[in-house]
């Protein structure tokens, strides 16, 4: 019975993050897609606590309290006050359409499965399917830091594929190292974040400065 | 005795990357880095006179030892280089004091990161150290903070992360693949156990992880489709960390590469690794080498002379026996001294001219003959012409290729031979022709480009037995 709900419990957050990594994909305004990441790391947190508490691994929960407290809450007020104190155009440029970036996804979250569960099927029920979802979520990451021009919306593209390495690192059941693992990523996370803020990049460079124009227009708030 | 040689290269650099933080005067910052580099380099080759004890974190073998006392050793000549460097650069007014003694912490911690990197026992940690590695580079990229440079690190930053977040899922794999044979916990991470075990590991599991391992790993190494980030990080940081770049770094991620194609080859069931990185390679050293001719940045152009190379490297490595791998080991070490001293050169020209810009300099055998004459015999060197160390490496990856097969070595040699072309058409405006830009002298240091440059000569024409015997054993345990 119990084995049966960890799974479960296991299976539904799992499902969740990839459920959000798409909610993700069709965002086009930065505070909402700042909004739907702190949603993503927030389930992370859950995923991972689930996993610390299912394998009875204590130092699994450092890692959840790191994606809740600096991903979840830390990160995206930062980001949140980065935009309004660089006047960052709020609408996020694609490059490639809504409708085609829903179907890619659908498409790479497919490709996971296919390719994870045919090659995982000697390891337990729970990594397997922990490690496709977390693939799933890896390859919507990927996509969608190559469908926004934004720095801002690049930069959360990246760290929601970083959440997916997470839910993989901490779903391989003893791993070790996956709080040092874990904590790297956050360093590196806090540098591009105060990059982003030192270096004022306001936009993606080889697209139209949107900003230059609004301030030749005179619309510049 | 036995463990402090192995601590020592990682001591040394990051005590001295805390003081450089600390210390405000940058022309004491910048003698001190020298020694520093100096002390870590005289451990490095400790190592050969005591072998020191593997743990399970850190782990000395023939393999390694070869690629510290080469990165301890680059790191060393580039510290000389960098010094003077540096002194132009603060007077001209492009970096400050303040920059500068972040870039010496910067410079001593991306010495730890490889060093780490390179004698971490645990797949884990190996991924942390290069991860470490690419942050700090990253940072020293975008130092001159002009929009090419950040752009330049953004990019960097950007492909480089990715290609990092690839090579965990890969080590997550492994380590997935490992665990129902060695159990659960830190031994199932550990270099040395993994590879006494590797025959009973899932194939299935071993392939999937090795495709995200090769294209992870395979971006900081600079193959083909996946090099955007590599000319510009050249190109737009400064030209001491140009040379580290593409003498050093990219062996450090090729040192990974090869661990786990080590590890894949071992188990029968599972693909194997070297067509993958046969392909690969060829495909960067073809491509790198029609993109030579159009460059009209200098840096730019040596950065994918490093793409040309990287490629025949992966690609003597993928072939794989005791010849191939002994000459890609040989061409690895050749690259990285040639390269960087051509970047030492580069690094005096580009200061002296005030441009990157090929068309904005000309005739420096003229005006700057030790430095155009530099440059000649880099140009030269790197190209693969005899006498020089390039040629002999070079002419080994080839000559046991074709015994195997040959059209493959048709292709690599025409690699090679149309990078000479784009590489010799660009040296002549460059080096020969009308004199153009401005004209002063460079009180620049010539030692460490010299000095690289005699070894090359030397091995291209008298090998000592014992470090011939030494490459022998490496490419024995290579597989």
């Amino acid at each position: 019975m119990r084995g049966n709900l960890t799974f479960d419990v296991a299976h539904l957050l799992a499902g969740s993050l990839v459920l959000v990594s798409f909610m993700q994909l069709y965002q086009d305004r930065l505070y909402a897609l700042l909004n739907i990441y702190a949603l993503h790391a927030l389930v992370l947190a859950a995923s991972v606590a689930w996993q610390a508490f299912v394998q009875d691994a204590p130092h699994l929960y450092v890692t959840a309290a790191i994606a809740l407290i600096f991903k979840a809450i830390v990160i995206p007020v930062a980001l949140h006050r980065i935009i309004v104190r660089l006047g960052i155009h709020r609408e996020i440029e694609t490059v490639v359409g809504v409708g085609p970036t829903m179907l890619l996804g659908m498409g790479l979250v497919a490709l996971s499965m296919v390719v994870m569960l045919r090659v995982t099927v000697q390891a337990d029920p729970l990594a397997r399917e922990d490690l496709a979802f977390a693939l799933s979520v890896v390859l919507l990451g990927l996509l969608m830091m190559v469908t926004r021009r934004n720095a801002v919306s690049q930069v959360v593209g990246f760290m929601s594929l970083e959440n997916g390495l997470v839910l993989a690192a901490t779903g391989a059941k003893g791993m070790p190292l996956v709080v040092e693992i874990s904590v790297a990523f956050s360093v590196l996370i806090a540098f591009i974040v105060i990059g982003i803020f030192l270096f004022r990049i306001r936009e993606r460079f080889d697209t139209v400065d949107v900003q230059a124009l609004d301030r030749f227009r005179g619309e510049r708030r | 005795m036995t463990a402090d040689a192995l601590t020592g290269v990682l001591l040394i650099p990051i005590l001295a990357a805390a003081i450089f933080a600390m210390l405000p005067g940058y022309r004491i910052t910048a003698r001190l880095n020298v020694v520093a580099s100096l002390l870590t380099f005289l451990t490095a080759v400790c190592l050969f006179v005591v072998e020191p004890r593997s743990g399970a974190y850190l782990l000395v073998d023939d393999l390694n030892k070869v690629f510290v006392v080469l990165t301890t050793f680059v790191g060393f000549t580039t510290s000389v280089f960098s010094a003077s460097y540096i002194d132009h650069e603060i007077e001209i007014g492009r970096l400050t004091p303040a920059f500068v003694r972040f870039y010496h912490a910067m410079y001593q911690t991306l010495m730890f990161a490889m060093n780490l990197a390179l004698i971490a026992n645990n797949i884990g940690l190996m991924w942390v150290a290069i991860e470490m590695a690419t942050l700090t580079t990253v940072l020293m990229v975008g130092i001159y903070r002009t929009h090419e440079a950040l752009e330049a690190a953004w990019k960097y930053f950007i492909l480089g992360s990715v290609g990092i977040a690839l090579a965990l899922f890969g080590t997550i794999l492994i380590y997935m693949a490992a665990r129902p044979v060695i159990g659960e916990g830190l031994y199932a991470m550990v270099w040395t156990v993994l590879i006494t075990r590797a025959a009973e590991f899932d194939p299935a599991l071993l392939n999937v992880a090795f495709v995200f391992l090769l294209l992870g790993y395979g971006t900081k190494v600079g193959l083909a489709p996946l090099h955007a980030w590599l000319p510009d990080a050249h190109a737009e940081g400064p030209t001491p960390i140009s040379a580290v770049l593409s003498g050093l770094l990219l062996n450090v991620a090729l040192y990974a590469l090869l661990r786990f194609k080590m590890l894949l080859a071992l188990n029968p069931a599972a693909i194997a690794p070297g067509p993958l990185m046969v392909t690969m390679g060829l495909i960067s050293c073809v491509f790198a080498a029609f993109m030579l001719y159009r460059r009209r940045d200098i840096k730019r152009m040596f950065a994918y002379s490093s793409i040309e190379h990287m490629g025949i490297i992966v690609f003597a490595f993928g072939m794989g026996g005791a010849l191939a791998n002994f000459a890609g080991l040989l061409h690895m070490t050749m690259h990285s001294l040639t390269k960087s001293a051509i970047f030492f050169a580069v690094g005096h020209i580009a200061q002296v001219k005030g441009t990157q810009k090929i068309a904005d300099m000309g005739g420096l055998t003229v005006t700057n003959p030790v430095l155009g004459w530099g440059l000649v015999l880099g140009v030269v060197a790197i190209a693969g012409l005899p006498p020089l160390g390039i040629f002999m490496s070079e002419f080994l990856v080839v000559s046991s290729t074709f015994a195997r097969q040959p059209w493959l070595a048709a292709i690599l040699v025409l690699g090679i031979l149309v990078a000479l072309g784009g590489l010799f058409l660009r040296l002549n405006t460059i080096a020969f022709g009308e004199v153009r830009g401005p004209v002063q002298r460079s009180d620049a240091s010539y030692v460490p480009m010299f000095l690289h440059f005699a070894i090359v000569f030397a091995a291209g024409i008298y090998m000592p037995p014992a470090l011939v015997l030494g490459f022998e054993n490496v490419a024995k345990l290579l597989g």
